[in-house]
């Protein structure tokens, strides 16, 4: 628990560093986890190489999925669209630094799908984007 | 009754959370805890008794048949039933309220009839609406709910007025905690010539229901919530209405006679109970009825008004905390809060880690939130073995959330 609400978290919660929104984006997508009603957009701009040159969320939910959102909008600035697409689940966790309940998991995954969701144009996100 | 004592009936409350908490269980809205009467009840079938029921001609089918049956004639005292027959064995309330969508609406709602629920259901007596009226072309309309947390009998009455063949809402709302006067609106309903359905699985477990008094055409509730076992819940139907109806499910025990050209149905109540039930958590039930019926069930409504109470009026003296739903006299034990600048989540998983278990989300009733204006919930709901102890360590727990997150 001590873990969890940890100062990273708490303070990527409380003071997002990328929430908002972009009107120039190439790449947009949003989606709710059903279990709780949180819900998740995601806004990608991109040059025409594809690198990402800005990433934004917005939306709300608990700690640990607006935390983890803020965490990986950082990581993915200045990667290319195409590495976003091979994102696996563990960069959440290695964002993090800690392992979560498979109830939590979720929470913290959302901004995952909803980025990769994103990233490929989908219409619909599924929930194999992140296994 | 004295909560404390009661809780050493419920075995799992010697057991602790995470480093040495003391279970604090504030989510019987959910499922309840069982007491040790109904698991010693169910082992005791395993071990003795076990067979399948009906048709056998052995001991061990005589038994477990006649715990079986013996169970639903407690089941149908405990809620006033006119028979045993009126009660069908299913698996939850929400099979029960399938099963009447499936059966008796598949028969009785057409393209053009208007359908009546509220706004504060639950999901299990939305979506069965909603499946039977794309089938069916139904109209479906909902009786709002105040901002106070009541039903609004000016909507209810307006709506009365078209007609409606249906009339279901909850007897209990397992968000707000608001106990819907059920007769009154019975009444209104059959006087407009509705059928109506009751969702009584917050209702049943907490105070005294009478079926027959209350006059509903279908009732339904479950065993979990009532210190029963999971898996097995009941239809309360009035017994001309279930006679005409078609059946649920086909299989063994809901025939009479099957022959190549086709069937004819059982006798009530087992025309509704196709396959092999569950067996032992009938008989697990009907011990749950016993225990609550010894304990009193106006004995554990006055309790569960005091606990409520109580934490109502803590909590409410928080500036950051604000409560969903009606005062404490129009409610039962179920407190719902939302708390400024945290996640019921983050609340729920801080509070686990004090042993204490609330739910977090939308608890099933999404619509609800929606019309609240509010995306979740946590919630701390009460039975007859919570105590003030309980709520106190509620509160402390609370604080843990403000000092991590403010």
């Amino acid at each position: 628990m001590d873990d969890l609400y940890r100062e990273l978290i708490l303070d990527h919660y409380k003071n997002p560093r990328h929430k908002g929104r972009l009107t120039e984006s190439q790449y947009e997508f949003e989606d709710e986890n059903p279990l709780c009603g949180d819900h998740l957009e995601v806004f990608l701009k991109t040059d025409e190489k594809g690198k990402i040159l800005d990433a934004k969320f917005d939306g709300h939910g608990c700690a640990i999925s607006m935390a983890s959102a803020d965490l990986l909008m950082d990581s993915i600035i200045g990667k290319q669209i195409e590495e976003v697409k091979q994102l696996s689940k563990q960069v959440i966790l290695d964002l993090l630094g800690f392992e979560l309940s498979p109830i939590r998991l979720k929470c913290a995954l959302l901004s995952l799908k909803v980025a990769k969701a994103a990233a490929y144009e989908m219409q619909e996100a599924t929930d194999e984007l992140i296994a | 009754m004295d909560a404390y004592t009661i809780k050493k009936d419920f075995p799992i409350f010697n057991r602790s959370i995470k480093v040495n908490k003391p279970l604090v269980y504030l989510d019987s809205a959910a499922t309840s805890q069982k007491p040790t009467a109904v698991i010693n009840a169910m082992k005791a079938f395993y071990e003795n008794s076990n067979a399948n029921i009906h048709r056998g001609i052995h001991t061990l089918a005589e038994e477990a048949t006649f715990h079986y049956e013996a169970a639903r004639e407690r089941i149908a005292h405990f809620i006033g039933a006119a028979e045993p027959a009126e009660v069908i064995y299913t698996r939850n309330a929400t099979e029960s309220i399938n099963l009447v969508a499936a059966t008796w609406g598949s028969k009785n709602l057409k393209s053009g009839d208007l359908v009546v629920l509220t706004e504060m259901e639950h999901h299990s007596n939305l979506v069965p609406w909603y499946i039977a009226a794309e089938k069916q072309g139904f109209l479906i309309e909902f009786i709002k709910v105040d901002d106070s947390g009541l039903l609004n009998m000016t909507s209810f009455e307006a709506l009365l007025v078209k007609e409606p063949k249906l009339v279901a809402f909850t007897h209990m709302s397992n968000v707000l905690g608001t106990i819907n006067p059920a007769k009154e609106m019975v009444e209104k309903a059959h006087q407009a010539g509705a059928v109506v359905l009751i969702d009584g699985a917050q209702a049943v477990p907490h105070f005294n229901v009478n079926v027959t008094e209350i006059d509903a055409d279908f009732y339904a509730f479950s065993a979990h919530k009532m210190c029963g076992p999971t898996g097995i819940g009941v239809l309360h139907g009035k017994k001309e209405i279930l006679q005409e109806i078609p059946p649920y499910m086909g299989g063994g025990e809901m025939i009479k006679k099957v022959t190549f050209a086709g069937f004819t149905a059982n006798e009530l109540p087992h025309k509704f109970e196709a396959g092999t039930p569950a067996i032992a958590e009938a008989i697990g039930f009907g011990t749950a009825v016993d225990y609550l019926g010894s304990i009193g069930m106006n004995d554990i409504e006055t309790h569960e008004k005091k606990v409520t109470r109580y934490a109502m009026d803590l909590l409410s003296a928080f500036d950051d905390i604000n409560l969903i739903g009606p005062r404490a006299d129009k409610k039962g034990g179920v407190v719902s809060f939302v708390m400024d600048g945290v996640h019921p989540h983050d609340i729920a998983q801080i509070l686990d880690s004090e042993g204490i278990a609330v739910r977090a989300g939308h608890h099933c009733a999404m619509p609800l939130h929606e019309r609240l204006n509010i995306i979740a919930t946590t919630r701390a709901s009460f039975y007859l073995y919570n105590t003030k102890n309980d709520v106190d360590l509620l509160l402390k727990g609370l604080d843990k959330v403000r000092e991590i997150f403010v």
